[in-house]
């Protein structure tokens, strides 16, 4: 299996593959995709399991679903079904939404260093937020606050920008200008963001500022229904791009030839990419690495082909979070931690790790 | 590296400074006559002392008392500006402890200040003697005292009753229970809920500010909730509902969540006993009227 690498060009490494394994095809992966996925599904099963069951305060199980206790007045139950569950379904939907975004726009920019981040969604949502957070926004739709609800919108109208600047090029856009357009993009929106908060009144900059490390902390599944809807659009685009991305990371010369409507691809991607990111973003602000660390651990695991990283993502990203969540509220109990700290915590060092292993 | 040099005369001190230095009195000559300032809570205490004809400015986030729209603003913690304070042609401002660059700014144009440092609330009468001696005003002492005495009094009508166990919260997100910001076990805040008679459910948290999760809520199972608010965020109707879906806590269950707005929770001035008495009418109803 041929190791993907940021410092190797993706060319290099499916020269190799087919100068390697002349059968690999549909047939060669076939069994380790089953076999791969089911381990990770595993994985992410028995962590959303245990999850919930740990944390700052002591819970008994028994108690918890003792049907003889009103709902009312059953504090371990409240715990574990209102404070907790959520809370991990969160993550598990924020880290897979951003780890399956942080795929996609990897192969769709050729860059490694591409992100969720990279494209100006995330700042789009972090502006909607902030804007709803300052002038005090009081809608509630289908029981979804309305920081969440700007936040999303926010996402959907930076992916709406991008969406345009991608349009306008008949021929689809090189990757580079692409990154270039939306690095500007989230440049301006993280500024506008910025000035938002210099002038806001400091309860509310603060306010921002806490919105903008991360929570997981929904308290009730209302928004997290919310944001399955947009993620549920983006899953059905992700599930027609595995073979598309393999080739787009190539080169869309390569593609095209291989009869690849590479414009379409690139914009079936970048809206499905968008999608998973505004959801994810305005369910649990922006959760920083995940996106950008996840992919490369999950290519380390199982490879380049999309096939495998793009499910397996999605199930590595759930467990990853959830894990970070389960740290944020832990170790320093009754103190807990933005989310957001855990995961730069955890991913900067890997990311220098990851980098720097082929030097050392 | 800030040099602090102050005039002869003025006093650069906390709450906790020399307030005895004072009693010496200044003779109506010596008295400042324009004065900035930038806190809010000075700005009332300037007011309230009598010395509130001699405020020529004052900081963009003061509102009380109302005469104070009339006049100029010079900024405030994060954002003061130095050319309208020297416009302005003070001779003493009262500006924060932290302002370390206006301070400087300040000595180098050889006009005085006065650093305040925010305190807890036994410090609000101490403030307002120091303050009180630096511009000679002779309503400060009274006004402490009137201070001390009403605190003291509800401590007293307080007493020997059994304290709730209360969660104090300044702040959430909007229409739902994340990032709900509490009063940890120290701070004005604290200090005023336990001389209302309440016992802090954060009391071993010794932070100003703790922020909550819900599991957190749960597990300490507050007997009150307070929720204080500024009075430009207390527009927004009140949505207390959203402590419904944490029924298993004994202040939802026995609905004692209570929305107490008002500036004079955020402003550690005089209106601190404003805020006390209300804290204490909402504990303990049956002392209060």
């Amino acid at each position: 299996m041929s190791r993907w690498s940021p410092l190797r060009e993706p060319t290099e490494i499916s020269v190799e593959k087919a100068a390697a394994s002349p059968r690999s095809g549909v047939a060669g992966v076939a069994p380790r995709l089953a076999l791969t996925l089911t381990v990770f599904l595993a994985v992410t099963v028995v962590v959303c399991l245990l999850a919930p069951l740990i944390g700052s305060t002591p819970v008994h199980l028994s108690r918890v679903f003792d049907r003889g206790i009103p709902f009312a007045e059953n504090v371990d139950a409240q715990v574990f079904f209102i404070a907790r569950l959520p809370r991990v379904v969160a993550a598990a939907i924020v880290g897979s939404g951003l780890a399956l975004s942080g795929v996609v726009f990897q192969a769709l920019l050729r860059n490694p260093l591409a992100s969720p981040d990279t494209l100006g969604v995330s700042a789009g949502a972090s502006l909607g937020a902030v804007l709803a957070i300052t002038f005090h926004a009081d809608v509630t739709l289908a029981g979804v606050p309305a920081v969440p609800l700007a936040g999303f919108a926010g996402s959907v109208g930076a992916l709406a920008i991008v969406y345009v600047l991608a349009a306008a090029r008949r021929r689809g856009t090189p990757g580079t200008a692409l990154l270039l357009a939306g690095i500007a993009i989230s440049a301006l929106l993280a500024a506008i963001g910025r000035f938002i908060q210099y002038f806001a009144d400091f309860t509310d900059t603060f306010r921002s500022v806490q919105w903008l490390m991360g929570s997981l902390d929904v308290g009730g599944y209302a928004p997290i229904l919310a944001a399955l809807v947009p993620l549920t659009v983006a899953l059905a685009g992700f599930a027609t791009l595995p073979r598309v991305l393999d080739l787009l990371s190539i080169g869309p010369e390569s593609a095209a030839t291989r009869g690849v409507d590479i414009v379409r691809a690139e914009r079936v991607a970048l809206v499905s990419a968008s999608l998973s990111t505004g959801a994810a973003v305005a369910l649990g602000g922006p959760v920083l690495f995940v996106g950008i660390i996840v992919p490369h651990i999950v290519r380390l695991i199982v490879g380049p082909e999309h096939r495998l990283v793009l499910p397996a993502s999605a199930l590595f990203g759930a467990s990853f979070l959830v894990v970070c969540d389960l740290v944020a509220r832990t170790i320093l109990a009754p103190v807990e931690l933005p989310v957001g700290i855990v995961t730069a915590i955890l991913g900067g060092p890997f990311f220098l790790w990851l980098l720097f292993r082929r030097v050392l | 590296m800030s040099l602090s040099w102050t005039a002869p005369d003025s006093l650069a001190l906390g709450p906790a400074g020399q307030a005895g230095a004072g009693a010496r009195g200044l003779a109506p000559a010596e008295r400042p006559q324009r004065i900035v300032s930038l806190v809010p809570a000075t700005t009332e205490m300037l007011f309230a002392m009598g010395a509130g004809d001699r405020v020529v400015a004052v900081g963009s986030y003061d509102h009380f008392p109302p005469e104070v729209e009339r006049l100029p603003r010079v900024g405030a913690l994060l954002d003061p500006n130095v050319e309208r304070i020297l416009a302005m042609k003070p001779d003493l401002v009262v500006l924060y402890g932290t302002q370390t660059d206006l301070q400087t700014q300040l000595s180098r144009a050889r006009i005085p200040y006065f650093a305040y440092s925010l305190g807890s609330l036994p410090d609000v009468a101490l403030s307002i003697r120091a303050i009180g001696s630096r511009v000679g005003a002779s309503g400060a002492e009274a006004l402490a005292t009137s201070i001390e005495r009403r605190l003291a009094d509800i401590r007293a009508r307080v007493a020997g009753r059994p304290r709730p166990s209360t969660l104090l919260v300044f702040g959430r997100e909007r229409g739902s229970l994340r990032n709900i910001d509490a009063s940890g076990g120290s701070g004005f805040l604290h200090d005023m809920l336990v001389t209302a008679g309440g016992a802090d459910v954060l009391a071993d948290v010794p932070r100003q500010s703790v922020v909550m999760s819900t599991e957190m809520v749960l597990a300490r199972a507050p007997d009150v909730i307070i929720e204080v608010r500024s009075s430009d965020e207390a527009a927004a109707p009140p949505d207390l509902r959203v402590w419904d879906t944490l029924s298993a806590v004994p202040a939802v269950k026995n609905r004692r969540v209570y929305l107490l707005a008002g500036d004079e929770f955020v402003v550690p001035g005089p209106r601190a006993v404003t805020a006390t008495e209300r804290f204490a009418r909402t504990l303990h109803p049956e002392v209060f009227r």
